[in-house]
């Protein structure tokens, strides 16, 4: 029988050799599609409990299941957050890009919405580098609605803090951010975003993309663009706001 | 001369259950009707004022500064020949020579059908999927917001618009489904033909 101890011994070390590879792996993490933060007919009648319901539960889950099915070929990206995935869109594959971008931009666009009457009001200081960057609240407004407006096809309008702490507005196509190092995209923190793909108002709306836009004004919650502002001038988070961390081991 | 909208070639509900009269009111109407308007205004007083719309096009096109003017210009012309690439009781197979060319250019007319379809679905945001000659082959193309062939060279033979405003009362997010729909119920295999004839 003293032959078969070496043939276990080694039956033994391969078991834990396995069990160090499979330890030692990158862990499967995968990202996960956020609960709305409010009922589907919270926004109503600025936007209609239907448009919410496919928009979160059919556009915004598809994004995170293409996003979870590209990365699932990708071990090099492998626990990069989504912030360091859009910070190198450059180098991203298409399907990537957009799928990420799908993914953080309605994430924040659910949180950048309350209920009529429920969002607040800009916090002193976002009211001072509002006044500064735009003149007044209703001079963002204008340029914010002016660059929503004016975006052709689909997209998104922004209000972002720019590295050098100033406000600006600006616009990106498609599913594509200020976070993402792309050519042509003015890059800053995110505190504001308003989705102007057609599917963002088309039941509700049709053609009047603008009648959308100026309704939308009384859904923002300022409340949490005041939390972002303040987030994104901390030394600690500046620039890496955390909308939707991985969770460490989930399938994906 | 002012660009003008063109009449739909059938009624508004002629293309329903598969396209709604809700869509086409909204698409025509409104859609199709504010790029005509729009141009017309942006080229008013300009050298562009009178120019045919396809020499508007060509001549803006590529110009960063004219993107209103190209944008609205392509996008009447897009949609102008989107309507006419439908009717009533469409779908089913092309014959005759655009057959034969199909066969020779992608191996079968199913072969056309899923690089079509893969276009159509995978034109990221906005846009539109087409078959184009180029040269003396034809191709599957897809093209983002108002860009079109004639920017790029091609002769345009088929084209499906792939902007949600197209499908979204009707099919909302299954986006699939309205390109599926187009081909076996709607598509003008006569209009293509007629394309391809005058090429």
């Amino acid at each position: 029988m003293s032959f078969l101890i070496p043939a276990l011994r080694r039956l033994l070390m391969l078991g834990w050799l396995v069990l160090l590879l499979v330890a030692a792996a990158p862990a499967q993490a995968a990202f996960e599609l956020p609960p709305l933060p409010y009922p589907f007919d919270a926004l109503e009648p600025v936007i209609d409990a239907r448009t919410m319901e496919i928009h979160h539960d059919r556009h915004h889950a598809g994004y995170v299941a293409q996003l979870n099915a590209a990365l699932s070929e990708r071990d090099d990206l492998a626990g990069l957050s989504l912030e360091q995935l859009l910070a190198r869109a450059r180098r991203l594959p298409d399907a990537m890009r957009n799928n990420a971008g799908g993914y953080w931009n309605h994430s924040q666009f659910w949180s950048a919405m309350a209920p009529a009457g429920d969002g607040g009001a800009p916090s002193e200081e976002l009211e001072a580098a509002i006044d500064a960057a735009f003149g007044s609240a209703q001079g963002l407004q204008e340029r914010f609605s002016q660059a929503a407006a004016a975006r052709f096809g689909s997209g998104w309008a922004w209000l972002i803090l720019r590295p050098d702490g100033t406000l600006a507005v600006t616009s990106t196509a498609n599913q594509d951010n200020p976070l993402m190092n792309l050519p042509g995209i003015e890059r800053g923190t995110p505190l504001l975003g308003l989705d102007v793909w057609e599917h963002a108002y088309y039941l509700s709306y049709q053609n009047r993309r603008a009648d959308y836009i100026t309704a939308w004004w009384s859904l923002v919650n300022w409340d949490q663009v005041n939390q972002r502002y303040a987030e994104a001038l901390s030394p600690a988070s500046a620039g890496q706001p955390t909308l939707s961390p991985r969770t460490p081991g989930a399938e994906p | 001369m002012a660009h003008t909208l063109p009449a739909l070639p059938y009624e508004l509900d002629a293309l329903e259950p598969h396209i709604s009269r809700q869509t086409l009111e909204f698409h025509h109407g409104k859609h199709h009707n504010a790029y005509v308007t729009n141009l017309n205004n942006l080229v008013a007083g300009t050298e562009l004022e009178g120019k045919s719309l396809e020499d508007t096009i060509t001549s803006v096109a590529g110009d960063a500064g004219k993107a209103g003017v190209f944008n609205n210009a392509a996008q009447v012309w897009n949609h102008s020949f989107y309507w006419q690439c439908m009717k009533p009781g469409g779908g089913g197979q092309p014959g005759g020579a655009l057959a034969e060319k199909i066969n020779a250019d992608f191996g079968s007319f199913e072969a056309f059908v899923e690089q079509f379809k893969t276009a159509g679905a995978t034109q990221f945001g906005s846009g539109w999927a087409w078959l184009v000659l180029d040269g003396d082959t034809l191709k599957v193309t897809k093209t983002g917001n108002a860009d079109l062939p004639l920017a790029h060279g091609q002769k345009a033979l088929l084209t499906m618009d792939v902007w949600e405003h197209a499908y979204y009362l009707d099919y909302q997010n299954r986006r699939p489904d309205y390109i599926t729909t187009f081909l076996e119920k709607l598509v003008n295999w006569d209009f293509v033909a007629a394309n391809l004839a005058a090429a």
